[in-house]
């Protein structure tokens, strides 16, 4: 009888493709806003992800994410590197500037100063320029990002700035990840960084550390917060604290949790009432099947039959607009640089199609089965 | 000849409101296998409700049913079902045709129920319609048809499965006169045997002349079972 659930599902095309678009407008709804949402939250992770060499994040015992920097003393350095378990310390600073653009306008910018020596804390990838002319005198690099904001017409590498008022040159540009807070990023060594950051007495935002091999980075993680009371925190907890902070700290996931909803709510509504639509203009011929003998679990078969193939395809169409969407914003859209769709995504839509599948055929069949055969008759 | 059907002192109850509306007081009559029977009647008589009953999907308020031997509501309502499908074909005022399918599709609807494949239920089907002359329409779809082929299409439903009894709601309603006696001609060709029953409900006087038997009822109870029409009708 499947055949013919699909025959009479596909006969009547305006409601066909109501059904489907329904589907397919909640997956693409639900899917795109829970993969910017993700995205969105792991930009809060972003400076935790671009420094894959350093297992441990030391910092002052009120930090809490990459983005909020409470100062250090140099000395903090020298202590961490002192804790068993520590194989390599590295010191960065991360701090708000303002830069002044050829064209004379002024732009806040994040400079990041990196170890002198090894670079650690620098992205790996150079779209322009050689990783070594960070040595230069006043060198900055920039980010891919930063340089299509500051210098739209191009030609970044070799420009002189003014960053706080010192001289500054790019050198380079690196494909950076971006930051939750989008600023434009100048990534200059530490022996720099402290030249351009305004003069406090401490400076050092972070200390980045590996653990020893064979020693557990929690572990030593732990040794280093009992030895020098400074906050440390191994790779994946901080990168999840960072994600934290924007859960605990914006709207963000009030605002896209009430457009998945909506998402859910428009799509249980169109769905819902097109294929009550359906099944009433459809009854008298369920009701003659009825007659005839079809059982109710045939005509369970048959609803479900159609109500799968609804699902189906238009999941199927959803999550293709839905990935294509996010793959174009990040090929075209600085805003959307490095967003995708976590392969979680699909699945929880997945369930939520079915739940809201499941919601409306089970509405459409209590119909089919409440109609009695002999009503063929009248 | 053996009674096919027997009615015995069936009731019907409707619930309106608060009160109960009585649709058949106590009905009792047998049909007999090999016969063609007219159920007459005014609208509200009763006749839909009593053929309804008897085709198994409506329960008796009161009354036993028995088709060829079988107590009706004595079965289960799975078995109940398997019973319509094996033994009892039907053909509505309306046709109620799958408009999606062809006519060859439509007329293979209840082999299909019964577990044949596609293929082979849709052969058999095209053998029938051939038989009705609308071989040539089978790839049709129902909209693609006039209204007497779509009542073929549905009279080929009806007896595909080769049931023992076939109950047809006022077939020849939507035909011309002309339509409408070779319709009741080819149900007497096509589904009477002498192990088999027709009962058809109809209002249409042009065809009163066909029947071998014609009961005749008036608010829920026969008042006339003869081989002609009663006077006044």
């Amino acid at each position: 009888m499947g055949w013919i659930a699909i025959r009479m599902l596909t006969g009547d095309r305006v409601k066909f493709i109501g059904l489907i678009f329904g589907v397919a407008f909640s997956t693409l709804l639900i899917t795109q806003q829970l993969s910017i949402f993700v995205n969105l939250l792991l930009r809060g992770a972003a400076a935790v992800h671009e420094v894959p060499t350093a297992d441990i994040w030391v910092m002052d015992r009120s930090g809490r994410t990459p983005d909020v920097t409470l100062p250090m003393p140099a000395t903090a350095l020298d202590r961490v590197r002192g804790v068993s378990g520590v194989g390599w310390a590295v010191p960065m600073i991360r701090s708000g500037a303002t830069v002044r653009t050829p064209e004379g306008d002024l732009e806040p910018v994040s400079v990041i100063g990196v170890d002198d020596a090894t670079l650690t804390g620098l992205p790996r990838t150079m779209v322009a320029g050689d990783r070594e002319r960070l040595s230069d005198p006043d060198a900055v690099f920039i980010d891919d990002v930063g340089a299509r904001k500051l210098f739209p017409a191009g030609g970044a590498v070799g420009t002189r700035l003014e960053l706080n008022d010192q001289r500054a040159v790019v050198r380079g540009i690196v494909d950076a990840n971006p930051t939750f807070t989008s600023t434009v990023i100048l990534y200059t060594r530490y022996s720099n960084a402290l030249e351009f950051v305004p003069g406090t007495r401490n400076r050092l935002s972070f200390i980045l550390a590996r653990a020893a091999p064979g020693s557990d980075p929690a572990a030593v993680a732990k040794a280093i917060e009992a030895a020098t009371g400074l906050r440390a925190r191994t790779r994946d907890q901080f990168a999840r604290d960072g994600v934290d902070y924007i859960i605990e700290n914006t709207g963000i996931p009030i605002n896209f949790g009430i457009t998945v909803a909506l998402g859910f709510v428009v799509g249980v509504a169109i769905v819902g009432l097109t294929f009550s639509l359906f099944i009433r203009d459809n009854i008298k011929q369920f009701g003659a099947l009825k007659a005839i003998g079809v059982t109710n679990m045939k005509i369970r078969g048959m609803v479900a039959t159609q109500a799968a193939m609804v699902g189906l395809i238009g999941y199927g169409l959803g999550i293709l607009l839905a990935v294509l969407f996010v793959w174009t914003g990040a090929q075209n859209s600085d805003a959307f640089k490095g967003f995708y769709t976590p392969w979680q995504i699909p699945l929880i839509t997945a369930a939520v199609v079915m739940v809201m599948i499941l919601l409306t055929g089970l509405l459409a069949l209590r119909v089919v089965l409440r109609t009695e055969p002999a009503e063929v008759f009248r | 000849m053996t009674p096919a059907i027997e009615v015995a002192g069936v009731t019907k109850a409707f619930p309106v409101g608060d009160s109960q509306v009585q649709v058949l007081h106590g009905i009792n009559v047998a049909i007999r296998s090999g016969e063609l029977t007219y159920l007459v009647g005014e609208s509200g008589s009763g006749k839909t409700t009593l053929i309804s009953i008897i085709a198994g999907i409506l329960f008796p308020t009161q009354g036993r049913v028995e088709v060829f031997g079988t107590d009706l509501y004595a079965l289960s309502d799975t078995r109940l079902v398997q019973f319509r499908l094996a033994t009892i074909g039907f053909i509505f005022q309306q046709y109620n045709l799958l408009p999606t399918l062809t006519a060859a599709e439509n007329a293979a609807v209840p082999l299909i129920a019964a577990g044949m494949s596609r293929r082979e239920a849709t052969d058999r089907a095209r053998e029938l319609l051939d038989r009705l002359n609308i071989a040539d329409q089978a790839d049709k779809l129902p909209r693609q048809l006039s209204g007497g082929q779509q009542q073929r299409v549905a009279i080929g439903r009806a007896l595909v499965h080769a049931p023992r009894l076939v109950v047809c709601d006022e077939p020849t309603a939507a035909l011309d006169a002309r339509s409408g006696r070779r319709v009741m001609d080819l149900l007497r060709a096509v589904a009477l045997a002498e192990d088999r029953a027709v009962i058809i409900v109809t209002h249409d006087n042009r065809v009163f002349d066909l029947a071998d038997r014609i009961l005749a009822m008036e608010d829920g109870r026969i008042t006339h079972d003869g081989t002609t029409m009663p006077q006044g009708h």
